[in-house]
């Protein structure tokens, strides 16, 4: 015992350990009324983990040329030990990684999460969701599948359709070529991977900063003990919400895992059928459309029937989320407090997301889906557009002292 | 130094300068990484033209040659599908071709060459997002299409629709007709794609 408090001493003279410990974890005090919608952050950074680890193995036998990229990874899901283990748990990752996020990013939603002082923490998070969907898009085209040779050259075809420069540079070739499949893989192993690392770590120190937000959207640093200047409505994270988040991973985790033994492909939502097929550049599959986590945006992008326009618009529906901070005039953060308005309006939102993803998914000869999506697309943006509007008119209730609970 | 000693004027010059300096450094570090990323040398070599034999293609027959890693269509119309072409003009977007993209040889009606009006040479990819349209030649409702389609191709990407000109309807993703690319029949049977110097 002596001798380990004296190696603590030793480390503590040379590096903050005790008291970085102490601010983040011990003596950081979170509001006691989290529920479950707090347990995305955590389930995040568990995510991330994951994919890293699993990634690290994947490379192991993976080969990042067009002429045998395909049959790798066929190798490494039959003939490596455990191969298929590690590659469903790293594709079934990305999509439970957007699951996770998407949650995480309704809560910040419900309960005004982005409102001031927590804009900051807000825009790096969508800085690490649009990373995200970079690194998602990199990913994707190494199977060298159908899906990921045509999924890539609609998007490049998006930066094409702004700029040809730009999406030659990108390609390294005239069309996806054994270039492309080979930056792609070094932007997806390292180049995104440190950036995301980075923004994590940013969002949690913006994090730590201001304190959590919480299900009745007050501050719980108004209210502090006089004595101890600890905030009243505030326990410490560890040990609470360490424990309460290992609760959250131990759920995440059968889930995670029942769909990774009973259904990796999901039905095709998860891995798509078109993507057992080797990529060939003479022909694009009958139908073909993103992974579920793109598709509220792609169905917006197929809606519009002009070029640059579609492509624009598809942009502004990713990019608008960094505004939200300055278009809420609302007085209350938390939906408890919220009025009607504001209610009906997210209600609205969620559902047209729920619904562009779903046209998203299916053939647009169909003649419901661009009606509908189109419908939906003038939802989804009249929800940012009206908001400075509907959150000031909004009826709110009163907000209480002190978190309920 | 005491800040008595200081002159704010030159240490803001100074300052300045460095700034100046270094972002010039950084722009001159970052451009050979930059420029390592735009097509090699190997890939700009690899555009050669391609040469096919067209012999076994028959009336209402297609093939598909790879030419520069995309798809080629060289296509032998029917007279009907002709005879549709010009029915269309009022549903297309682009009808006399004016800001599509051909060879000036092949901006007609047909696409073609006056020569060979009934071979349709089309780069097969969709001018909205770059995807490579399946074939919806015959006419009528048989391939889903509806009753009223003249026959053409359609896009599985998007939606977007063409004729068996490779001109787009009006109304869909796409901004422009097909793409016709350079070509010149070496023989009445052999077709080098990629090419016209020896004139159409």
């Amino acid at each position: 015992m002596k001798t380990a408090e004296r190696l603590l001493g030793w480390i503590d003279a040379r590096f903050p350990l005790t008291t970085v410990w102490r601010e983040h974890l011990s003596e950081y005090y979170a509001p006691k009324n989290f529920n479950f919608w707090y347990y995305f952050g955590s389930l995040a950074m568990l995510v991330l983990v994951i994919q890293i680890v699993t990634g690290i193995f994947l490379t192991m036998n993976y080969k990042p040329d067009a002429r045998f990229a395909f049959a790798s990874v066929e190798y490494i899901m039959r003939d490596v030990d455990y191969g298929w283990l590690i590659r469903y748990m790293h594709s079934t990752g990305a999509s439970m990684f957007f699951v996770v996020v998407y949650l995480h990013m309704m809560r910040g939603l419900l309960y005004g999460s982005y409102q001031k002082p927590r804009e900051l923490i807000w825009i790096l998070g969508m800085a690490i969701y649009l990373c995200l969907m970079a690194e998602a898009f990199f990913g994707y085209l190494l199977p060298w599948g159908q899906m990921s040779y045509w999924g890539a050259q609609v998007i490049v075809s998006l930066i094409d359709a702004i700029s040809p420069p730009v999406a030659l540079w990108v390609r390294g070739d005239y069309v996806i070529a054994d270039a492309t499949l080979n930056r792609f893989f070094a932007f997806h192993v390292i180049a995104l991977p440190l950036v995301l690392a980075l923004l994590v770590f940013l969002h949690i120190v913006a994090l730590h900063q201001v304190g959590s937000n919480n299900p009745d959207g007050i501050e719980i640093k108004e209210k502090k003990d006089p004595q101890t200047g600890i905030p009243l409505d505030g326990i410490p994270f560890h040990p609470y919400y360490t424990v309460k988040d290992i609760m959250g991973v131990v759920g995440f985790l059968i889930v995670y895992f029942g769909i990774i033994f009973f259904s990796p492909e999901m039905g095709g939502y998860f891995l798509e059928e078109n993507n057992f097929i080797p990529a060939d550049p003479l022909k694009t599959p009958p139908h073909i459309a993103p992974v579920w986590y793109f598709t509220p945006f792609y169905a917006i992008l197929r809606a519009i029937p002009q070029k640059q326009v579609g492509v624009i618009a598809m942009g502004v529906a990713v990019v608008i989320f960094f505004l939200l901070p300055w278009l809420d005039r609302g007085i209350v953060k938390s939906i408890r407090y919220r009025g009607t308005l504001y209610k009906t309006a997210l209600g609205l939102f969620v559902a047209a997301f729920l619904v562009l993803g779903y046209m998203g998914t299916q053939d647009p000869n169909l003649w419901y889906v661009n009606p509908i999506s189109r419908v939906c697309a003038v939802v989804y943006f009249g929800f940012f557009i009206l908001m400075p509007l509907y959150s000031r008119l909004d009826k709110t209730k009163p907000v209480p002292e002190r978190v309920t609970g | 130094m005491s800040e008595a000693q200081s002159d704010p004027g030159r240490r803001k010059f100074l300052v300045g300068a460095t700034v100046v300096v270094g972002a010039a450094g950084v722009a001159a570090a970052a451009t050979p990484f930059v420029l390592s990323m735009l097509p090699s040398a190997r890939a700009k070599a690899a555009g050669a033209p391609v040469e096919v034999d067209i012999s076994k293609v028959e009336s209402g027959m297609m093939i598909t040659q790879e030419w520069r890693g995309q798809p080629v269509w060289v296509i032998n119309r029917t007279p009907e599908m002709l005879a549709q072409l010009a029915k269309n003009a009022d549903l297309l977007r682009d009808p006399n071709s004016e800001d599509s993209s051909q060879p000036d040889y092949c901006k007609n009606i047909n696409r073609a060459t006056a020569k060979h009006p009934n071979l349709l040479v089309v780069v097969g990819i969709c001018t909205h997002l770059g995807c490579s349209p399946v074939d919806k030649m015959k006419a009528g409702d048989s391939g889903g299409m509806g009753s009223d389609w003249p026959g053409g191709f359609f896009c599985p990407c998007h939606g977007s629709k063409y004729d068996m000109s490779g001109r787009v309807f009006k109304s869909m993703p796409a901004p422009l007709n097909l793409r016709i690319p350079p070509y010149t029949f070496m023989t009445d049977s052999r077709l080098l794609i990629g090419d016209d110097k020896k004139g159409a």
